[in-house]
């Protein structure tokens, strides 16, 4: 792989630019792999990178039905944060958001990671004594938050409206170290990674079943012929049911969808990721200047990438009583994602029932502020057999009653 | 727009008029029951890429529960039916075979596949 550097980009200018090479190759499937990693979404690309940079382990193939990172790693608002009240979401949240500062540097390739804050809107008496808890719960976990005043979060985003036509801005949880990323480079930098690695990426080529033999996996059949494998991953976020299926086990999870838009492109208005959990919508500015919006999951099971009208509605009258400005925007895109939701509302990162394989999924709404700590802790997981972030998110605590409890913590998405 | 028909009533109601209530057909475990299964009424749920049965109330309506059966893959709408029933009726599943043939109700979670 040809690094990426200040010096490749003039040796290219002085050229025509016909020295780039393909960041990632796409083979034809080998018959047998040590690792196969179903989902070449962000959360897959990483398990296989942390699979090879910590464990060696670089015979792996990674089979996405789609396009890489075509999935929910390209349908999110790009929000990073680690804010979570209970401990093993702040650790492996705080982790991803470790990693994402030096992300850029790690992978050779600009995922344009803008640390510039997160503030979740406390707008009730309720979310003051959450907010305020969770900031201390925070502390304790060494997640560097603060709880802010309604000034505070005026001086921070001079367009809020502190005096809302239904809820007063009461104050605010702030973590000056979230922020955002490009979400497209976050897949596309890992399968550089990846594919330099010596992995193989195989696009366009879907799963049709899991075969196992005495209870143990040993490949998959797919639309491009069958691969052998020793062990397999699988990250494939709203379809985890439809594969888990094909492997014989059952998920507590069901498929939703979630929606988000984003705005015309307007002058920079608003540094900062501000959520509004109450009235329910999120916004930033992107780097091209679009205001990128987020709201509300439907309450109904859909694979459909298509969601409910009257949630956008929802969205866009939350975000006008908090950002009166945001009424006189054209809105340019809007599109949903598959989000997989458990019981508890956090993620499962676990062996399964069939030996060998194991699955990363119920990242629900959260997904993409995860992907380096989600990857990091599944490749160790797949790698040893254990993991110290993991061991909460196991698919047993459903069984145990040792729930992560997210859902109650944070009262609605998260 | 997701438009259900109010067995009760008869109103073609839309989704904001409704008020989704999950995974339908569910069968209740109590006190006696295994953890397994208790375990799996509670946290388990069908997650079909396709044919789904659910539970609904026509919440700014007449206020009663009923069931939906639906495609989760292509947003059909297969019928709705009352709630006083523990089974999907035999003229939903006659509906839905007539237009997913060889299609089974629950076929993985019964232990049939």
């Amino acid at each position: 792989m040809k690094r990426y550097s200040v010096f490749a980009v003039a040796r290219e200018a002085l050229r025509y630019h016909t020295g780039w090479e393909r960041a990632w190759r796409s083979p034809e499937p080998k018959r047998h792999y040590d690792v196969v990693i179903v989902g070449a979404g962000g959360h897959g690309l990483a398990t296989a990178y942390y699979l090879g940079k910590n464990f060696g382990i670089t015979n792996v193939a990674i089979i996405e039905k789609g396009w890489l990172g075509g999935g929910n790693t390209g349908r999110n608002t790009t929000i990073i944060r680690s804010n979570y009240l209970q401990d093993p979401s702040a650790a492996i949240y705080e982790k991803a958001r470790s990693l994402y500062e030096t992300m850029s540097q790690d992978l050779n390739y600009n995922v344009m990671f803008s640390p510039r804050g997160v503030i979740m809107l406390a707008q009730t008496e309720h979310e003051i004594r959450g907010y305020k808890r969770t900031a201390h719960a925070n502390q304790q976990q060494g997640v560097q938050t603060e709880w802010i005043s309604p000034e505070r979060v005026k001086e921070i985003v001079p367009i809020i409206n502190l005096h809302g036509p239904r809820y007063p801005v009461l104050g605010g949880l702030y973590q000056e170290r979230g922020g955002t990323a490009r979400h497209d480079a976050v897949a596309w930098g890992y399968a550089r990674a990846c594919s330099d690695m010596g992995m193989d990426i195989i696009q366009k080529c879907e799963v049709t079943g899991v075969r196992t033999e005495n209870g143990r996996t040993v490949g998959v059949d797919t639309t491009k012929g069958p691969i052998d494998c020793d062990k397999i991953g699988m990250i494939v976020a709203g379809n985890a049911s439809v594969l888990s299926e094909m492997a014989g086990f059952r998920l507590p999870m069901e498929s939703v969808a979630l929606q988000a838009m984003v705005s015309e492109p307007i002058k920079p208005c608003m540094d900062v990721v501000v959520m509004a959990n109450t009235v329910h919508g999120y916004m930033s500015q992107s780097d091209k200047g679009e205001m990128v919006i987020g709201g509300g999951t439907d309450g109904f099971n859909n694979y459909t990438q298509r969601g409910s009208f009257h949630h956008i509605e929802e969205t866009v009258r939350a975000l006008v009583e908090t950002f009166p400005m945001v009424s006189r925007l054209k809105m340019l895109r809007q599109w949903g994602g598959i989000v997989d939701v458990t019981g508890d509302r956090s993620p499962i990162i676990s062996k399964t029932p069939v030996q060998n394989c194991f699955i990363n999924c119920g990242w629900g709404t959260g997904g993409f502020k995860s992907i380096p700590g989600s990857g990091w802790a599944m490749a160790e997981l797949m790698a040893t057999g254990h993991s110290p972030l993991t061991e909460e998110f196991s698919i047993n605590r459903f069984k145990e009653g040792k729930f992560i409890d997210e859902s109650v913590a944070a009262g609605v998405a998260h | 727009m997701l438009i259900l028909e109010c067995p009760y009533c008869g109103v073609k109601a839309e989704e904001t008029e409704l008020a989704a209530g999950g995974e339908a057909h569910l069968k209740r475990y109590g006190p006696g029951s295994s953890d397994d299964e208790f375990h799996d009424y509670l946290f388990m749920r069908e997650n079909p890429k396709g044919v789904h049965f659910e539970r609904w109330r026509h919440a700014n309506g007449c206020g009663k529960w009923f069931h939906a059966a639906r495609c989760t893959m292509t947003l059909e709408v297969f019928g709705t039916y009352t709630a006083q029933t523990s089974v999907p009726t035999q003229e939903i599943l006659d509906k839905i075979a007539a237009k997913r043939p060889g299609w089974t109700w629950r076929e993985f979670a019964d232990g049939k596949k």
